[in-house]
This record gives structure tokens, C-alpha cells and sequence, in this order.
């Protein structure tokens, strides 16, 4: 098996290749840097980030104390920024996972059968995707109290169908290809056309819409956080943009507003940058070119 | 006993101006460890045929009348799932465009062993191992089995589709146009391979080409298409010595010979025939030398001289 399957040696040369890819590196560098904040939260966060600090702590400017100063409740802007990494991954991760499958599943399946059972999951489809977002996360958060989970269920509800969409229309032109047609020819049955032959060429759009959902959903989690539609016991970098304009000093502390600011938009773009890495080194014929 | 019959088969497509009659009425019979070749023009139904006979029609379609019997049992009214089964285990095929025919982003071993997982219930190892015996067998080293489709020259994948189309042993192999686009060092490759298989694997075969020389060189009887019908079907020795139907005469006419007295290559006049409005009696009166007037009236039924099955009104 693992011979044919170069299983053995097949992790190593794609993380050589990623690694050798100039985006790959920086996106994997800052990520891993991101995953590190989030796993030591506790080591690397001086304070607990939701305790208030002493009165005359309040609004202090980075000093050596408190290297990203502090906000109105005295509470430590570091921890803050540390601790909040761990919602927005998760939320990216759990979000990209939930939508990037159901959405691969129904797009494979409306593709591949198409006629009538493409016509309902499709006009399926349309409804999830002209669901709007913002008022439903207002009337679940309302309905179920706001939390972590909300934010997940609302992402992925309303991003599955944009995955659904563009692996139905890849699957579409796939199943005409010759090489499925020839399986078809020697015996293949529709499930192993779809999962063996049709799937593995999907793959790499999978990659591109779970980096594409990961940033949505981070993204998302942002705005409703900072609209107040978060859950407020929790740290997030969304919920500190949000304290930021509650307590009406945002034009003073600047030192409350760059840090949630700057890490979304910087683990935005590593995803980014990890996405095209990613896809271009599934590309068959990429290998080669590096000479492997 | 025949492997396969057919029988009275036709297959139509039906389009919006009327039934194009694609095949019309043929039947032909192939002998056990024989191999039937299928010759004519573009367009006169060889690869419909073919592919009739593991009930591969795409719609617009169909299989309007006739029977097929493989080992006896008809396969036109046999369900999709009946039909799956046989594909690939009994009946299989090696089909033209190889270069596009394998799936890029799986290795070779991978795309055989799928085939014979389908199909069998053997371990991974045991399919894995069979895999690596096949490659042996089309003439390709078994270390290639982690390559790639891209990391194989067009002759190889035309081999390495092969491999796959014999993995489980059927007794039936269509090939369609399987030297199709290759140069003829490679054609030779193939045709030696093809010719090696035949004979490891005791198959039947029934062989499509446009290609005369390959089909001289390959089948042990040849049926001339015209038109969706079958012209003339004869062993292939008197065929290419001597053909009757005067199709079949303008066909060889047509194709350069490399012994004998060197002479101007003759070619058809007029195109082929419109298969939804196809002639009235003979298809290939318009083109045909030898017409009069009852070749237009009557349709030439296959009679049968010396072995040889010719459907002309003017070969008695």
C-alpha cells in the first residue's frame, strides 16, 4: 500500500515543496506563530485578560509593565490580544471544516446526478445563500444567548452553499472527461466514480475554499463581535474592537485599537497566502517542475 | 460457439429532425479467441457498434431493436446494474484518446487496483501485486507503478490503459482505434503488445480502425461498415486479395500498398450519406461505380459466397 501511495515519503515532500514556495513559507511561518499564541495562551498572556486590573491602572499606554497598555477596566491589552487568538482559530477552523464537507458532499452529488435532484439541491442552495446573515446571528443570538457556537452554526450555514456551488460546477465539467467515462466503461459504479475518480480532483478546490472560509469566518466573527453580537464573557479580537468603541476613547488609545486590528488582518492574509501555496503545489506537474 | 452474436441490432439517435439511424439492421458473430475488425469511414457507426456491445449508448441513443448475446445471455435488456457488472470483468475496453483517458491526479497502481477492488474481493495486497504483474505484461516496469499519468509518454498510457482493461481477466476486449495518434513506432509497440496479450489472456477481441494495415495485420475477419450496415464481412486474407462489394474494392483502392505495382491512390467521390435521410435501396449507390437503376429501388440483403457475406445487387 504505501508504497503506491507514496504515503512514506509524500508528507515530507509536500512540506518541502510548501516550505520552498515563497507565500507558502511566510502564510505557514505566521500561522504557526498564531497556533503558538493560542496554545500558551496561559504561559505567554502575563495576566488573566478578563480581570480587572487596579484603579489606577486605566488607559495606561504600552509601557514595560504592560506591553500593550492597558484598557478602560485596567484589564492587560496583551493577554487580551494572546487569548483572543484562540476564539478566532477555532471559529475559523471548526467553521471552514463544517462548510468546506457539506459543501464538497452536495456539490459532488447535485453535480454528478444533476436532472432533478441537482434542480432541488440547487434551488436548496439558493436559500441558504440569500439567507441574510447579520439578522439571523441578531435573532439566534436573541433565541439561543450569544455565543462561540452561534457564531460557527451562522458562518456555516450561510457559507456552505458557496462551496456546494463551485465544486457542483468543477464536478460538472469533470464527469464528462474522458478518464471517467473509460472508468465508466470498465465497470466503475457512481459512488466510485464519485469518490475515486471525480473527488480527488476536487481536492485542491477544497484547499482553496477552506482557506477562503477559514478568513470568512474569522472575518465574520470580527464584525458580529464587534456589533455586539459575541459572546461578551469571552475574549476575542472582535469583542476588543467592540470594548474600544463602547468606552468612547477609540481616538485616544490607539494602543487598545492596532492590536485586534492588525492580527485579524495579518492572520487573514497568511491564510491567504497558505491557500495559493497550497493549491499550487496540489497542481500535478508542480512537483516536477521543482525537480523532485 | 460464438462468444458474442448480434443479431437484427439497431441503434438510432434520435435528434430533433428524425431518427438518425447510426447502425441499421447488422448482426455478426464472433468465434472464441478470434478477432473481428471493424472498418469503414468516419461516421459509419464502427464505434457505436462497439460500444453497443457493452450497452454503452448515450442518449440521444438507443437501442431501438435486436439482441446482443454474450455467452448466450442478450445484454439489451439487462439493467444498469446488471450491465456494470459485466463491464470491465467480462467485457472490457482499451478506447482511443488514451492520452486523456486516465485520471491525472492518481498513480497508475492506484487506477489498476481500483479496477480489480471494483470487481473482485481480494486483499489490497493481492490487487496491489496484480497491478504490478499486469504493467509487466503491457511492457512497462512495475517500479512505475507510483508514476503518475503526466509522467508517462503517449505510448505508455495507451499501454497502461490496456493493463487497466485487462486487470480482471475478461474474456471480451474491444479496441477502439487504440493506435489512433500514435507514430507508427509505437502503433508496431502496441500492436505487439495487444498481439502478446491476446494470446496470455485467451481474449476475444473486436478491433475498430480507420487504419487498414493494422487491421490486416490484426484481425482474423473484417466487417466493412457503410452507412450504419454492414457491406461486407470476410475473412481478412480475401478481403484485402480480393474484395467483392465495390466499397470495400474503393476502400482498399484507397489505401496505399507496399508490395505490388506502385498506382495512383484512388478516392471516393461524394461524402457519406445522411444517416437520418439515409438513400433509398443500396447506402452507396450515389458513390457507387456500378450502380443501376434496381440499386436504388431494393435494399441488398447479406448473402452469403464462399464464407463471405456481401450485400451488393451486382456481386452474384
Amino acid at each position: 500500500m504505501a508504497q503506491y501511495l507514496r504515503k512514506t515519503n509524500k508528507a515530507k515532500e509536500f512540506f518541502q515543496l510548501l516550505f520552498g514556495h515563497p507565500m507558502g513559507f511566510v502564510g505557514v511561518a505566521i500561522i504557526t506563530l498564531f497556533l503558538t499564541m493560542a496554545l500558551f495562551a496561559p504561559l505567554l498572556g502575563t495576566v488573566d485578560p478578563s480581570a480587572s486590573g487596579d484603579v489606577t491602572n486605566l488607559l495606561i499606554p504600552p509601557s514595560s509593565q504592560f506591553w500593550f497598555g492597558t484598557d478602560d477596566l485596567a484589564r492587560d491589552i496583551w493577554s487580551q490580544t494572546i487569548y483572543g487568538s484562540r476564539i478566532s482559530l477555532t471559529i475559523g477552523f471548526v467553521a471552514a471544516l463544517i462548510t468546506v464537507f457539506s459543501g464538497t458532499f452536495v456539490g459532488l452529488i447535485a453535480g454528478y446526478y444533476g436532472k432533478i435532484l441537482d434542480e432541488v439541491l440547487m434551488r436548496i442552495v439558493d436559500f441558504f445563500m440569500m439567507l441574510p446573515e447579520l439578522p439571523l446571528m441578531i435573532v439566534l443570538a436573541a433565541v439561543l444567548g450569544p455565543s462561540m457556537w452561534n457564531i460557527i452554526l451562522v458562518v456555516s450555514l450561510v457559507s456552505w452553499p458557496s462551496t456546494a456551488r463551485v465544486v457542483r460546477s468543477q464536478v460538472l465539467s469533470l464527469k464528462e472527461r474522458p478518464f471517467v467515462e473509460s472508468s465508466r466503461c470498465i465497470g466503475a459504479s457512481n459512488f466510485q466514480l464519485m469518490f475515486s475518480e471525480i473527488l480527488p480532483n476536487v481536492v485542491p478546490l477544497m484547499f482553496a475554499q477552506a482557506v477562503l472560509m477559514i478568513t470568512e469566518a474569522i472575518y465574520a466573527e470580527a464584525v458580529l463581535s464587534f456589533l455586539g453580537l459575541g459572546d461578551p464573557t469571552s475574549i476575542s479580537w472582535g469583542m476588543m474592537l467592540h470594548s474600544v468603541f463602547e468606552s468612547g476613547v477609540i481616538a485616544e488609545s490607539y494602543w487598545w485599537v492596532v492590536p485586534p486590528i492588525v492580527s485579524i488582518v495579518t492572520l487573514i492574509v497568511s491564510f491567504s497566502l497558505l491557500g495559493t501555496a497550497v493549491s499550487d503545489i496540489l497542481e500535478p506537474g508542480y512537483k516536477e517542475k521543482k525537480g523532485f | 460457439m460464438a462468444l458474442i452474436e448480434v443479431e437484427n441490432l439497431k441503434i438510432y439517435f434520435m435528434t430533433r429532425r428524425g431518427p438518425a439511424k447510426a447502425v441499421d439492421d447488422i448482426g455478426f458473430s464472433i468465434e472464441k479467441n478470434k478477432t473481428l475488425g471493424l472498418i469503414g469511414e468516419s461516421g459509419c457507426g464502427k464505434t457505436t457498434t462497439a460500444m453497443s456491445l457493452m450497452k454503452f449508448i448515450k442518449p440521444p441513443g438507443r437501442i431501438v431493436g435486436g439482441s446482443i448475446r454474450f455467452m448466450g445471455n442478450d445484454i439489451v435488456p439487462m439493467t444498469d446494474e446488471q450491465i456494470r457488472q459485466l463491464r470491465g470483468k467480462e467485457i472490457s475496453i482499451v478506447r482511443q484518446e488514451a492520452q486523456n483517458a486516465l485520471n491525472p491526479v492518481l498513480t497508475i497502481g492506484k487506477q489498476i487496483t481500483e479496477m480489480i477492488l471494483e470487481h473482485e474481493s481480494v486483499t489490497k495486497k493481492t490487487a496491489l501485486a496484480r497491478a504490478k504483474k499486469q504493467l509487466n505484461l503491457v511492457g512497462i516496469s512495475d517500479q512505475r507503478i507510483t508514476n503518475f499519468p503526466h509522467e508517462f509518454s503517449g505510448g505508455m498510457k495507451q499501454r497502461a490503459m490496456a493493463a487497466i482493461a485487462t486487470a480482471c481477466n475478461p474474456k471480451f476486449l474491444i479496441l477502439d482505434e487504440p493506435t489512433t495518434g500514435l507514430d507508427v513506432v509505437v502503433q508496431r509497440q502496441i500492436l505487439e503488445m495487444l498481439r502478446n496479450l491476446k494470446k496470455e489472456l485467451n481474449l476475444t477481441a473486436v478491433f475498430i480502425s480507420h487504419d487498414l494495415s493494422v487491421v490486416a495485420e490484426t484481425c482474423d475477419r473484417v466487417a466493412v461498415m457503410y452507412g450504419g450496415k454492414i457491406m461486407e464481412e470476410s475473412d481478412t486474407v480475401s478481403l484485402y486479395q480480393n474484395p467483392l462489394h465495390p466499397y470495400s474494392k474503393a476502400l482498399i483502392g484507397a489505401y496505399p500498398s507496399l508490395k505490388g505495382e506502385r498506382r495512383q491512390l484512388k478516392s471516393i467521390p461524394g461524402g457519406p450519406p445522411s444517416l437520418i435521410d439515409p438513400p433509398p435501396g443500396c447506402r452507396f449507390t450515389p458513390r457507387c461505380e456500378l450502380a443501376q437503376s434496381i440499386c436504388s429501388q431494393e435494399e441488398p440483403v447479406l448473402k452469403t459466397i464462399d464464407g463471405r457475406r456481401i450485400a451488393c445487387h451486382m456481386v452474384k
